[in-house]
Order: structure tokens, then C-alpha cells, then sequence
């Protein structure tokens, strides 16, 4: 384009097998200039970056560098580094047991023998040059995340590169280490180096970003100066919701709202975990239907895992139906008639090789203990008496549960969850990553069981899911409870703005 | 707030024990750990069991007894720090005299070629034991678990009886004693006696001393070191992952070589029960000269303070009276069992 | 994906189905080696019926040794299963382990004399303390794996490297030598009985897995754990205590066979006494078809592999092949089988596989 570009990527489409990541994306980025990459789960940006670094080979479209009219190929990631595309990813990617220096430079001659004082002393004037506080000697392992995060950079800049891929960078960083990041980027946005920043910290983007490009299930949404969008426009238009159709939704909760004056099922206070959100206090009422809100990241997550105990609970209390209890692990909160439906569905979920049969009686079997199995029959009995209620589509209930498409994996260990008959469930992302029947299925699901008197917590990217089956939100910001709607708070340009927060 | 001060204090007091420390590599703190260990109980026990461990030739003679396990530990060192393992080793030492004492009495062989035999047969479990772990992906242990196997079953194939060998060249070479300028003890009878090392003991230190500078200050060294701290960013920073892996077995095999024959020299004769346990003493060796069995951490000096400490304190517990065959066994097992824990309590620390 | 293909069935889906069965690999490699010895020498077949030295009645022949030496091997499979199911690594400390039960049991036989005229105690309360012994070893074993999260195979070398002097240790390193007939039946015969009292054992052992497979939910847990140790968590299990549960009933079968190996010599030689046996019953684990990284399991596939590494010890033998030659012959084997079924040798040949049908169509 007319400014100074240093890349430009022209309808990329990108399919994966039953997924079209990418349908047409476009994407521009200029010369010096801090460019924020944002989009709710499965909005296609990690895919984008991964076509651009190469690990991803995409279907079609062109990619250029720097105004070349000619189109660049981007095989591997060695390919992009060779075109000055680099990358630094949210897990550093360099060695913890070397030295800074060696870090700088492993992996990038071919000679044999290497000259340590040059490259310590090269080492040493990069790291001066950006202020970055670290000795070239140092084992990487030995300096703080921000700092080794810095190095990954400094490796970056030094390979001459004119892209520079922040992927999630400060998501472990404090506040302190953030603000050396930002200066670092600073530095290098006046020395002329594009940067694509991807983040889910609104503050962060507001305070560094020039520039917003927005993306939705695979499509561009837009590219704005961060100066033409206000935060709350950027929430919605991540959410996919315009502020001004959000009169319609309410309402047709209400039939739930019930739960709102019945005796409090789970009472939380101070609860606190290892996974870094703050203490947070919860309640939820029999026949509730309530949910823990906020973009990817803000901690939704991590509170429902320390109800559950599935992190290491490191301080608060709980009480079950009026009475104090101890729930350190997860079989502790199965036992108080808790059960959770994991966020990540592959690792946390499924036990991939065994039978559909075996996933759906595993909880209940271990809570019958370890003496008690169900007999083969009683096992196929309940398999298949989940297998219709829930119209799980699998050739039989012998067949292994990697076998089945995402949807009726989850619908499985909805099932597992569901014959544990709990009190109160926690359904942590139920709907990501499945086809929209089978979305509507569980929401429906959810209602009636609510209906039956089971307390429901339900946690979902996309909000008016959250909005059709919650009777009360708590809104999560950065790691922390900002807020709780209920009754007629609940509609999308409040939750957007609490979301958002920060000045509207 | 509160959440992000926390993080920042566990974060620096996860860091180390003190500034000095903090600063130190792990390499070189466990080294440093060994070194002075080693250190402590040699000294300690000159102090409290005088006689024997105050003559000079004392210490030599546990180098000169260790020779051949010093350079197998290198290599497993080095297959260690990448993050793999080699079990085979003992055997290979085993299938190497064996198939060099055959040679030099059976085929009246020369000593040379004999060498170059024991090169081939360490090369050759080498590369394919490599191959299968690097490019097929095959977990090391069982792969090197059937390659021990093997080499002890050869053993046997290749001859069954334990013979000395009496090839006159090779005795000349066997005998061979090369004195230490400066160092020696007045014997019984009243003679100065000048301390003295096997040919063996020269090749173990050039080995440990170039083996150390090839992992110190090579690419290849340093590409064993980042693939062993993590093999996934060692593939970001542009390594060829399955080569060094390759390499790194390819260079135990060729130690267990070099090894095979130095254990040969000393004992100067071919038996299948030869070097058993050899890969364990191996192992503990690495693992008390602070190489992680993780991978990514290790020092070739370390190692070569390991195998000095694993045969000192054997020493110090037969002299202390516990000279039944089976003390040696528990007290091995004792020693790595303890190293063995306190690295998997290093690794946890450090993973919070 | 496969059971859809499977539904559609004709003649080579039901011959996929059979390859696809784990029992299948066991089974077709007893079948080849039978079929080797039957071309061969016929004779491997043959079954004698003779009176033994203490005027038993006894069979004797290839297949008898077969199922006497196998029986141990089967003991073993079932734990070594076990052990790898849960913990996605192998026991190589199984060998020095029954070293240990068997010296325990012959110390407690024998009290401070080690050449007793009459047992100091019961065979039954010697065996039971060697059960509690070596279950102890086990363990051990288990928490190094689960608790400190040492690679099993290496955390068992501890055991490797120190058992058998461990076994020396607890009889003064002493060979004690049991005069008492009745401790030798369970290694040899029973009077009155011509097949070998190892293979009852094994089979009680059998019977005794079946019914704890039946009636616990032993095999669904030590799956569940092996294939996924994060979802098991989240499910209420307690993966560290499942890995050293399997670990002590290893133990347990350790000790069974520690009885046997003692009772077949009624006496013990440390350094000799089953050697090299865990690559055996590593190997019946492998060649039952079960990943050696964890997961899944099939016993009765694991329990044949041991009959079928006995087949193929006690074929090698008839060959005149040297017992300390063994182990090159079955480690060879040991490198065909985990090159055969790695990932990476898989997938070549899936892709050799699909360009010659390609070929085949056009």
C-alpha cells in the first residue's frame, strides 16, 4: 500500500480437514509500526501467524515483502527467517541451559570452531544497545522470563529481521517486566522493525499498538488506527456483536432466573490458586445457571479449576450446602457432587484410546471405588442409554473415543459427567471447537438440567451462548473478578464494556 | 498486585542460593558439587585411614583401574547431556576383548589391527544404535537395552571359554608402566619406588581432555547441550536435531571403542563375564559427575571426578573392613540412588 | 473411521480384523515357530512318560520344558504388564528382585543354620514374608517412578545394579541348601502328578488376575493412567498411587517366581539365578502386542508371549545354541519388533502400501 509496507498478505485461505481456518485474509503490515493481531478462539490468527512463519504451507493467496512486486514462498520456519520473519512465541523458545550468548548465536554458521570472544563481545554490545539487562556468560535459565523473552528478541533483531511476531508475549510477564517489553518494542518500532503483537491484554494493546487488525472465524473483520476504535467497539467486534442489536437477546432466560432465591448450592470466599489469579469469592445457587466471563486468558479458566481442585488450591474457603469443605483434589469435589467438563478436551478430557463405553463410566466408576466395577453388561447398558440421550454418533460403544469427531467427544464426557449425577456442574468451554448443532444440543442440555434442579456454571467464548443460558455473569479482567451482572445487566453492551473496562 | 509481587518473589528465590551461585551455570555448579566431594572424601580418608591412601601410587592406581571406565563414561556423558542413554557399553567392552584376544592368539594378529577392530565393533553399535534412536525415534533404553544384549550374547558366540591372551607384542604393551616425574613412596624394604600409570590412563586423560574442550567450545559440543535442554528450541534455533542425536551415540560408540580396547589392555585377557556392570557404573559415574539424566547438563570434567569418587569411596569401604563382594553392589546402588534424587528434586524445584 | 470399513465387510476386512486383534501377533508367532520345529525335526513334538530319580511319575519332551520354563515367564508377563501399561516404561530390576525373594525365603527357611536338617518355620510363612519383601522392592521401584518421576528403567537400575547383592547380604552370602523334599515339588513334581508343579502356579496366577480383572477395576485405572495421566487426574484418580500399586503386584509375582526358581534347586546361586530373565518378560510384553509406552493392554496376549519366548528359547536351545549366547538371538528379535512397530517404520510402510494399491488401480 501507499505507506512504506513491509509486508502485505493478500487473501490467504487456509483449510484443514472439516475447518476453513482461513477464508481470504488480508493483511498489511507498515514499516515501524506496532500492529495488534486480535480475534477471539478459533478467529484464525494463530493459523495466519503460522502461514507467515512457515510451519503452515496455505492453499492461496500471496504473500509480499517490503514492496517487492514479486510474491515471496514461505516453506519453513527457516525460510521465514531467512526473509527477516521471526518469531517469538509465548513459551520461550530458546535453550535454558546455555549461556545468553550461545542463545544468540547457536544454530546460525555452519563452522565447526566458533570464536567465543567475538561472540560474547557481539553479544554484549546488542544486549547494551537494547538496554537489556543481562550478561552474555549468563545461563539463560538464570534470568527472569522478561528478560530471556528480551534475548529472543535481541536473536531476532540481530538476524537483520524486518518482521518481528510477538505471539503472546506477556501473558507470564508482572507488570514491571512488561514495561520493559514495551520499551524494548518502543526501541525497535523507532528503528524501523514491523511488529506483529498478538495479545488478549486490552490494556496492553491501547498502550503500545498503533494499529488493530481484527479477525472472526476465519475472516478479516477490519484494520483500524487503535485512535478510530474505542475498546468497546474493539470487544464487540471480536464478539462478532454490533452494540446496537443487543436490545433482543435478554429475556429468554428468564424462565431460569429461579435459581436466584434458592439456597446456595457451593459458597466460595478468598479462593485462591497456583495458576496466578487473585483470591476471588463465588456462589451458586440450586437450579442456577451462572458463568465466569472475559476474553481468552482473563482467568475464567483458572477459577474454575480451583473450585473443582484440579490446580493446587493454595487458600479460601468452601462450603457445600451450608457446610465446610475441604476440596484439595479433584476426586475430593467429585465426592461433594462437583463435577467439571475440562477446557482443553484432548488433554484433559478424553483418555484417547480407550472405548467410548469406558470414558463415559470412568468418573462414576471411580467414585464407586475401586472394589465396585460395573459389570460388562451394566457398563454397555449405560453407554448405550447415553449414547441416545445424548445422540452421540459412534459406530458402537467399543469404539475408542480419538476415533470420534470433536462434538461427540465432548458429548461423551458429558455423558461421564452427567451419570455421576452431581449437584453442581462446571462446563469449561463445552461448545469450542464443535459443529452448531451439537452447540445448541448442550445449551439446551444445560437449561433443562438447570430446570431439574442441578446448579450449572457454564463458560463459553461466545457470549450470547453465555447470555441465552446464564442467569448471572461474573466478568473476569486480567486474572481478577471485575464485576457480576445479573437481571437486567445482562445484555451485551454492558458485558462488553465491564469486558473492556478501562476508560469507554 | 498482590498475585504479581508473589510472582516476582518466588521468582527470585527460586533463582538460587546466593548471588554467586545464581550466576553459575547448573553445569558448572554440579561440577563444582563433585569436584568438591571428590575432594572430601579422598582427603578424608587419608586423614582417618592413613597408610594406604597417603601413597601416591594409590591414586594411581585407581586411575589405572578406571582408565577404560572413564572413557565409557565420557561417551555415555555425552549421550546423557542430549538427553538419551547407552546401555550397552559394558557389553560392547565385553564383545571387544573377546574379539581382539581371539584375533591376537588364535589369528596370531597384530596389536594394531586388533585396534582397529575394537574401533569397528564400538563404531558399529555406534551408528546403528544411533540411527535407530535419531531417525526411527525408538526410546534409547530399549534400543541400547537389545544392543547390551547382543554384544554379551557375541561374546559367547564369538568364543565361550575365558582365556589370557599370550601374544608377546600385546604383553610387552600391557606391561608397559610410565612413571610420574616427582611422585613416589619408599617401599618395605626401605627402596624408593617411583609411581607409576598404564598406557591406559594416557588415553583416558587425552580422551576426558579433548572430549572437554569438544563440548565446551564446539558448535557440535554446545548443539549436544541445546538439544538436551530442549530439543524442541534447539530445532527453533536452526540445530539439525536427529543429526547431533545421531552423533552424540555415534561418539559413545566410538568411546566404547577406544574403552573397550583400553579394558582389554589392562586385563589382558577375553571372558563373556568381562566389564559387567559396566553401563551402570557408567550411568552412576555421569550421574555423580552432574550430568542429568534429563538432559542439557553435564561436564566431561565431572564425569572424570565421578568415576574418581565411585572408586574412592569402594575403596574407603574396603579398607574400612567391608570387603564382602557384596558391598560394592550396595554401595553403587546407594550412591546413585541418592544422586538420582536429589537431580529429580533439582528438576522440580526448578520447574516451579 | 475403522469400524465403519469393518461394517462393510468382505473377505479381507475379515482377515484385517483378525491382524488387527492383538492376540493375533503372539499367536502367529508361535504358530511359525512351531511350524519351523515341525519341518526341521518332528521329534521337537514328542512327549515322553518316564519315572524321574525320585520314582515320580513325569512327562518329558521340548513341549514339557516349554511349559515348566514358560509358566515362570508367564508370572512375570503379568506384572511386567502391569507395570508398563501404567507407567509407560519396564521393570529391569524383576531378575535381581527374585534373587532377593528367594534369598529371604531360604533365609527364613533356614533360620541361622544355613544347612538345616528340619525347616525352621512353614514354607507358607517363608513365602509370605518373601511376598512382603519383595512387594517392599516394588515399591520402592513405584515411588522413584511415581513420586520423583524418574524414567522407570532407569529408576529400576538402582534395584539392578544392587539386588543381587542385596540377595547375598541377607544369607551372609552363605548358600544355603534346603533338604526337605517338599520344597522341591514346587519347582519340579508333585508325587503322583506328571506335569510340572510351575505350570499350576502359573495358572493359579492366571486365574487369580482373571478374577481381580473381573471383580476390581484394576485394568480400566492402569489404562486410564497410562494413556492419559492429566485426564485421569481430573477424574478423580490418583495416577502416582495406581503406577506403585503396579509396581508391588510386579513385586508380588516376583516373589511367586522367587519360589519356584529357589524350590527348583532348593538352594540359590546370586549372581546366576534368573539372569537376564526381565529382557524375557520385557520381550513377552512386547510380543503380545502391547506398546511398550503404556496404555492399553491385552494379558492374555502378554501371557502367551511368554509361552512363545520359552517356544523360542527352548527351539534355540535344541540347536545347540549356548545359553549365554541367547541374548544376542532374542535381542535380535527384541530390534525387529520395536523397528517393525515404530511410528516412523509404520508410516513408510503405510505409504508404500497406498502407492502400490494406487498402482494396482491405475
Amino acid at each position: 500500500m501507499k505507506d512504506e509496507s513491509v509486508l502485505e498478505m493478500r487473501g490467504i485461505d487456509k483449510s484443514f480437514p472439516g475447518v476453513h481456518a482461513l477464508q481470504g485474509v488480508d493483511f498489511t503490515l507498515r514499516k515501524g509500526e506496532i500492529h495488534a493481531l486480535m480475534g477471539e478462539n478459533g478467529a484464525g490468527k494463530s493459523t495466519l501467524i503460522k502461514v507467515l512463519t512457515g510451519v503452515y504451507s496455505k492453499d492461496e493467496g500471496k504473500i509480499y515483502l517490503e514492496g517487492n512486486d514479486k510474491a515471496v514462498e514461505i516453506r519453513s520456519p527457516q525460510d521465514a527467517q531467512r526473509l527477516g520473519i521471526s518469531t517469538v512465541y509465548q513459551e520461550i523458545t530458546l535453550c535454558p541451559n546455555l549461556s545468553v550468548a550461545e542463545n544468540m548465536y547457536i544454530g546460525r554458521t555452519e563452522n565447526m570452531l566458533l570464536n567465543w570472544k567475538k561472540i560474547n563481545s557481539d553479544t554484549d554490545k546488542i544486549l547494551k544497545s537494547l538496554d537489556i539487562p543481562a550478561k552474555p556468560t549468563q545461563q539463560l535459565g538464570s534470568c527472569s522470563i522478561a528478560v530471556q523473552q528480551m534475548i529472543a528478541i535481541a536473536r531476532a533483531v540481530d538476524m537483520e529481521c524486518r518482521v518481528l511476531i510477538l505471539d503472546e508475549p506477556t501473558s507470564s510477564l508482572d507488570e514491571q517486566e512488561v514495561a520493559k517489553l514495551f520499551k524494548l518494542m518502543r526501541d525497535l518500532k523507532a528503528k524501523g522493525v514491523g511488529i506483529i503483537f498478538v495479545t488478549h491484554f486490552l490494556d496492553q494493546v491501547y498502550e503500545v499498538c498503533d494499529r488493530i487488525t481484527v479477525m472472526r472465524d476465519g475472516k478479516l473483520v477490519g484494520e483500524y488506527a487503535i485512535k478510530d476504535l474505542p475498546r468497546v467497539q474493539l470487544v464487540s467486534k471480536m464478539l462478532g456483536k454490533e452494540l446496537d442489536d443487543m436490545a433482543d437477546i435478554h429475556g429468554e432466560q428468564t424462565a431460569y432466573d429461579k435459581g436466584a432465591d434458592m439456597a446456595p448450592v457451593l459458597e466460595a470466599e478468598g479462593l485462591v490458586s497456583d495458576a496466578g489469579i487473585k483470591p476471588f469469592d463465588f456462589h451458586i445457587n440450586k437450579g442456577e445457571v451462572n458463568g465466569f466471563t472475559g476474553l481468552l486468558g482473563s482467568g475464567r479458566s483458572e477459577c474454575v479449576r480451583t473450585i473443582f481442585g484440579a490446580d493446587r488450591v493454595t487458600g479460601g474457603k468452601v462450603k457445600m450446602n451450608g457446610k465446610p469443605v475441604k476440596i484439595s483434589k479433584p476426586i475430593d469435589a467429585m465426592r461433594n457432587g462437583i463435577g467439571y467438563l475440562p477446557e482443553d478436551r484432548k488433554i484433559d478430557g478424553i483418555v484417547g484410546d480407550l472405548s467410548v463405553r469406558d470414558n463415559i463410566i470412568l468418573a462414576q466408576q471411580v467414585l464407586k471405588g475401586f472394589f465396585k466395577p460395573f459389570s460388562k453388561a451394566e457398563a454397555n447398558k449405560i453407554a448405550d442409554e447415553y449414547i441416545k440421550l445424548l445422540s452421540i454418533k459412534t459406530a458402537s460403544s467399543d469404539t475408542p473415543i480419538k476415533s470420534l469427531s470433536g462434538g461427540n467427544q465432548q458429548k461423551v464426557i458429558l455423558a461421564r459427567w452427567l451419570f455421576t449425577h452431581p449437584e453442581y456442574l462446571i462446563l469449561d468451554e463445552p461448545t469450542r471447537g464443535i459443529d452448531v448443532g451439537t452447540k445448541i444440543d448442550i445449551q439446551k442440555l444445560v437449561l433443562k438440567l438447570a430446570s431439574e434442579g442441578m446448579s450449572v456454571t457454564f463458560i463459553s467464548s461466545e457470549l450470547d451462548e453465555m447470555l441465552r443460558t446464564c442467569s448471572r455473569l461474573i466478568v473476569m479482567r486480567d486474572r481478577k473478578v471485575v464485576g457480576e451482572l445479573s437481571g437486567d445487566d445482562l445484555n451485551q453492551s454492558k458485558v462488553m464494556s465491564t469486558i473492556a473496562g478501562g476508560d469507554k | 498486585m498482590s498475585s504479581s509481587n508473589n510472582k516476582a518473589t518466588s521468582k527470585s528465590s527460586s533463582a538460587g542460593l546466593g548471588a554467586k551461585i545464581k550466576n553459575m551455570t547448573d553445569t558448572n555448579l554440579l561440577l563444582t558439587i563433585t569436584i568438591v566431594v571428590f575432594f572430601v572424601m579422598y582427603i578424608g580418608a587419608m586423614i582417618i585411614q592413613g597408610a594406604g591412601f597417603l601413597k601416591p601410587q594409590t591414586f594411581f592406581n585407581i586411575l589405572n583401574a578406571n582408565a577404560a571406565l572413564i572413557i565409557l563414561s565420557c561417551g555415555l556423558s555425552i549421550v546423557m547431556i542430549t538427553g538419551g542413554i547407552d546401555i550397552s557399553v559394558g557389553g560392547v567392552t565385553a564383545l571387544i576383548s573377546m574379539s581382539c584376544a581371539v584375533y591376537l592368539d588364535y589369528h596370531n594378529g597384530n596389536v594394531a589391527t586388533s585396534l582397529l577392530i575394537a574401533l569397528a565393533i564400538g563404531l558399529a553399535f555406534g551408528v546403528f544404535q544411533g540411527f535407530l534412536v535419531a531417525y526411527l525415534d525408538i526410546q534409547p533404553f530399549i534400543v541400547t537395552l537389545a544392543g547390551m544384549f547382543f554384544a554379551r550374547g557375541m561374546t559367547t558366540i564369538v568364543n565361550t571359554a575365558p582365556f589370557n591372551v599370550a601374544n608377546e607384542a600385546f604383553v610387552a604393551l600391557k606391561g608397559t608402566r610410565i612413571n610420574v616425574p616427582g611422585m613416589g613412596s619408599v617401599n618395605k624394604l626401605g627402596k624408593y619406588v617411583n609411581a607409576y600409570v598404564e598406557i591406559g590412563v594416557i588415553v583416558a586423560l587425552i580422551v576426558v581432555i579433548v572430549f572437554f574442550c569438544i563440548l565446551k567450545w564446539t558448535k557440535l559440543g554446545r548443539s549436544f547441550y541445546a538439544v538436551g535442554g530442549n530439543s524442541q528450541s534447539a530445532l527453533m534455533l536452526g540445530i539439525n536435531v536427529k543429526r547431533t542425536r545421531f552423533i552424540a551415540h555415534v561418539l559413545c560408540g566410538l568411546l566404547a571403542g577406544i574403552g573397550g580396547f583400553v579394558y582389554f589392555l589392562h586385563v589382558g585377557s577375553g571372558s563373556a563375564s568381562h566389564a559387567s556392570g559396566a553401563e551402570m557404573d557408567a550411568i552412576a559415574a555421569s550421574i555423580i559427575g552432574g550430568t542429568m539424566l534429563t538432559g542439557g547438563v553435564g561436564n566431561i570434567l565431572g564425569t572424570f571426578f565421578g568415576v574418581l569418587s565411585l572408586s574412592t569411596i569402594q575403596n574407603i569401604v574396603a579398607s574400612a573392613g567391608l570387603d564382602q563382594a557384596w558391598w560394592t553392589g550396595i554401595t553403587r546402588a546407594v550412591m546413585l540412588c541418592i544422586f538420582l534424587i536429589i537431580q529429580s528434586v533439582v528438576i522440580a524445584r526448578k520447574k516451579k | 473411521m475403522p469400524n465403519n470399513s469393518a461394517k462393510k465387510l468382505n473377505g479381507t476386512n475379515a482377515l484385517q480384523n483378525l491382524f488387527r486383534n492383538q492376540i493375533f501377533i503372539p499367536l502367529a508367532a508361535l504358530l511359525l515357530l512351531a511350524l519351523f520345529n515341525l519341518i526341521m525335526d518332528p521329534s521337537f513334538f514328542g512327549i515322553s512318560f518316564g519315572y524321574n530319580s525320585l520314582g515320580n511319575p513325569v512327562l518329558s519332551g521340548s513341549l514339557i520344558t516349554i511349559l515348566d520354563n514358560g509358566s515362570e515367564l508367564a508370572i512375570l508377563a503379568i506384572g511386567m504388564t502391569l507395570v508398563t501399561a501404567a507407567s509407560g516404561g519396564q521393570d529391569i530390576s524383576v531378575g535381581a528382585a527374585i534373587a532377593i525373594a528367594g534369598s529371604t525365603l531360604l533365609r527364613v527357611l533356614c533360620g541361622t543354620n544355613s544347612r538345616p536338617d528340619t525347616l525352621q518355620a512353614p514354607i507358607i510363612v517363608a513365602f509370605l514374608i518373601s511376598c512382603v519383601v519383595a512387594m517392599l522392592f516394588g515399591a520402592f521401584n513405584g515411588v522413584l517412578v511415581a513420586y520423583f518421576k524418574i524414567p522407570p528403567m532407569v529408576a529400576t537400575l538402582i534395584l539392578y545394579t544392587a539386588g543381587r547383592s542385596i540377595a547375598a547380604w541377607i544369607n551372609n552370602n552363605e548358600l544355603p541348601i534346603i533338604s526337605e523334599p517338599s520344597f522341591g515339588y514346587f519347582g519340579s513334581f508333585i508325587p503322583g502328578i506328571p506335569i510340572p508343579t510351575p505350570f499350576f502356579i502359573a495358572v493359579i496366577c492366571m486365574i487369580v488376575i482373571t478374577l481381580v480383572m473381573k471383580f476390581t477395576n484394576i485394568k480400566l485405572f492402569v489404562q486410564s493412567v497410562g494413556i492419559n495421566d492429566s485426564s485421569s487426574r481430573l477424574n478423580g484418580l490418583n495416577p502416582e498411587l495406581i503406577k506403585i500399586m503396579s509396581f508391588v503386584i510386579l513385586g508380588l509375582c516376583v516373589a511367586v517366581v522367587g519360589l519356584i526358581k529357589v524350590s527348583r534347586i532348593s538352594s540359590i546361586n546370586y549372581s546366576v539365578i534368573a539372569k537376564d530373565i526381565e529382557m524375557d518378560a520385557i520381550l513377552a510384553v512386547a510380543l503380545g502386542g502391547n506398546a511398550l509406552s503404556g496404555g492399553k493392554f491385552n494379558m492374555a496376549a502378554s501371557i502367551l508371549g511368554a509361552y512363545v519366548i520359552q517356544f523360542l528359547t527352548t527351539t534355540l536351545y535344541k540347536y545347540n545354541v549356548q545359553s549365554d549366547a541367547l541374548p544376542a538371538y532374542k535381542a535380535a528379535v527384541v530390534i525387529i519388533l520395536v523397528v517393525v512397530s515404530s511410528p516412523v517404520v509404520r508410516e513408510k510402510f503405510s505409504k508404500i502400501w497406498k502407492n502400490l494399491k494406487a498402482k494396482e488401480v491405475g
